[in-house]
């Protein structure tokens, strides 16, 4: 605990860390520990082709995948106030946002918005990032779904929300939770302007998020085997001295429950979003934009 | 018997010497007023000069005491003609939401409270205030009802958060926390939250996406509790302290960042050392808003509420 330690090393290791190369070329797969080859599972949108387990997948892996031919606009992220609790635990919350960044790349936040055509029709995707603060939500995710739900309305377009995140940002105190209330503004505003507004529930999607835009969907979609649920499992345990069931809180649990409407496989997901969407907005039937 | 807490130390040897004097005074007829007068002054200055600066892990401490009013004190104090409505229509009743009809000040109000129970028995009933899924698919029959007949929604919040546990899981929690906060953000009728004690999380925003958020003085409000806060970022559950210090949970921290929209003050010593002075208070303060608040039309009030929660995060400490 030194100002050596705490103030000048991070800052130094903001400024010099790389990019994350590739040096990895081959992947364990978390699930069947079998080898994966890097390049194939990118060109399988990192779904293992051993055991069909989804890997998690960053929005900038997600996006050329749902949007026709793969096009696709970005949207730069709204400003937000920078740090205003001046939280600090271990770290200050400057820095971890700082080291983040480095990470992940310059303007880069939990969540990422993006427009294109999905089957020939306006949409508009926000896509958590799970590998930028565990995904987690603060005022930058709450700006992010207030932009995106208003390119919704004036687009005309549904709003599609893929969450994985482990909750509020801690460090943001208060103002994280509330954007519980925040995002949800954002997708009644949606609701209100008679577009649909669909959720993808992804690996994890937990904490504050399943307490918020996570669950409002007028459809739920899962991923398989994603896990999804309100309190941490740790939480659970440590306040009913219980064993969870098997499959406690996966997609599949959550199906059963009724809390999610349909499973579907990362490869059928753009295909799945154009059919739901274009039944919702009452289009015409066409042949299958692929 | 009162119970005091750690930092109270001084002041519960000067009132355990008052309670002695007082004995001591039955038995022989001693004139010892002058003595129990002086050794009073020297508590009030005592509890004054404590609670005027009180860290922030003490206001937790004072806001989880006890002995402190809770859900149904205020109800009993301030909604006549109260009248307890119960169940979610789908699976259960949950105690840890107490909420009804009554009459706040002459007006007809709907009225939603987390309760946390008095005594074991009525601890274990209301599960300490901790809210279960058919709890909030409760309160959002009662404010749908309220909407619908444009009586004022007043909430009282009290809970470390929602129910952690496989059964509200499988009900879906989040699906109802959720639910909640949407609805309380829909709503078409004046919708006034107090925060009693513990503001605790997606559990206590559930009900509080109002269009005044008031705090009661020693209130905390917060994203998570400290404990939990500590042993995420902290990894131990030990640092509370500095998590709670970090986490600007007070109400004074909480005003400055716009989330508070009033705050009302405490008896000398925290609400519970006069609970009717704490709870008159609250009603005062809740009636000026509803006074303010009637002037706006249905959908006015709907947008002012959405607009105060868009806007919050512009204001720094």
């Amino acid at each position: 605990m030194n100002w050596l330690t705490n103030f000048v090393r991070p800052k130094l290791r903001a400024l010099v860390a790389r990019k994350e190369t590739a040096e990895n070329l081959w992947l364990k797969c978390p699930k069947c520990e079998q080898m994966l080859f890097h390049r194939d599972l990118d060109a399988a949108q990192q779904v293992c082709s051993h055991c069909d387990h989804h890997l998690r997948i960053p929005p900038a892996g997600r996006f050329p995948h749902l949007f026709d031919e793969g096009i696709f606009e970005r949207h730069a992220l709204p400003k937000v106030q920078l740090d205003p609790l001046k939280f600090r635990d271990q770290k200050r919350y400057t820095d971890r946002l700082k080291e983040a960044q480095a990470k992940n790349g310059a303007g880069s936040e939990a969540m990422a918005v993006a427009s294109g055509k999905m089957g020939g029709h306006a949409a508009v995707i926000a896509v958590s990032d799970f590998g930028f603060m565990g995904g987690s939500m603060g005022m930058a995710v709450g700006e992010c779904l207030l932009l995106a739900a208003n390119l919704a309305v004036e687009r005309k377009a549904p709003m599609i929300v893929f969450p994985a995140s482990g909750g509020a940002r801690m460090q943001e105190g208060i103002l994280s939770l509330m954007q519980l209330a925040r995002t949800s503004i954002a997708v009644s505003r949606v609701k209100e302007a008679g577009l649909p507004y669909i959720v993808v529930l992804t690996d994890p999607t937990t904490g504050g998020v399943t307490a918020s835009f996570a669950m409002l969907g007028d459809i739920h979609v899962a991923e398989p085997g994603a896990l999804i649920g309100f309190s941490g499992q740790r939480v659970i345990q440590d306040t009913i001295r219980e064993t969870l069931p098997p499959g406690f809180q996966s997609a599949e649990y959550q199906f059963d429950h009724g809390m999610v409407d349909t499973i579907v496989h990362r490869h059928a997901m753009r295909e799945t979003l154009i059919r739901i969407t274009s039944l919702l907005m009452k289009r015409p039937a066409q042949a299958a934009a692929a | 018997m009162t119970t005091y807490l750690d930092f109270e130390k001084p002041i519960s040897e000067l009132e355990g010497k008052i309670m002695e004097l007082r004995h001591l005074g039955d038995g022989d007829g001693v004139n010892i007023a002058d003595e129990v007068g002086r050794l009073q002054q020297k508590v009030d200055r005592q509890i004054k000069a404590t609670y005027a600066k009180l860290t922030a892990w003490q206001r937790v401490q004072v806001a989880r005491h006890p002995e402190r009013p809770h859900a149904k004190a205020y109800i009993g104090g301030l909604i006549e003609e109260f009248t307890p409505l119960a169940g979610d229509r789908a699976f259960a009743e949950d105690a840890a939401i107490v909420g009804g009809l009554g009459r706040f000040r002459g007006r007809p109000v709907a009225v939603i409270g987390q309760e946390k129970g008095d005594d074991t028995e009525s601890r274990l009933k209301h599960n300490f205030g901790m809210v279960k899924p058919e709890g909030y698919r409760k309160a959002q029959r009662l404010m749908r009802m309220a909407d619908r007949f444009g009586l004022p929604v007043i909430t009282f919040v009290d809970t470390a958060g929602a129910y952690p546990g496989v059964d509200a899981e499988e009900r879906g929690q989040g699906e109802a926390i959720a639910g909640s906060i949407e609805l309380c953000l829909q709503l078409k009728v004046p919708l006034i939250s107090l925060v009693i004690g513990e503001g605790g999380s997606g559990g206590a925003l559930a009900i509080a996406a109002a269009n005044k958020l008031l705090m009661m003085e020693h209130a905390v409000y917060s994203v998570i509790t400290p404990e939990g806060c500590a042993s995420i970022l902290w990894r131990t559950a030990d640092k509370a302290q500095e998590a709670a210090e970090a986490m600007r949970l007070t109400s004074d921290d909480l005003r400055k960042l716009g989330v508070c929209d009033g705050v009302v003050p405490e008896p000398a010593g925290g609400a519970h050392r006069e609970p009717g002075t704490a709870v008159r208070a609250a009603g005062d303060a809740i009636e000026a808003e509803l006074r303010v608040l009637g002037n706006l039309d249905p959908t006015a009030l709907r947008e002012a509420r959405r607009m105060k929660f868009i806007g919050i995060g512009q204001l720094g400490l």
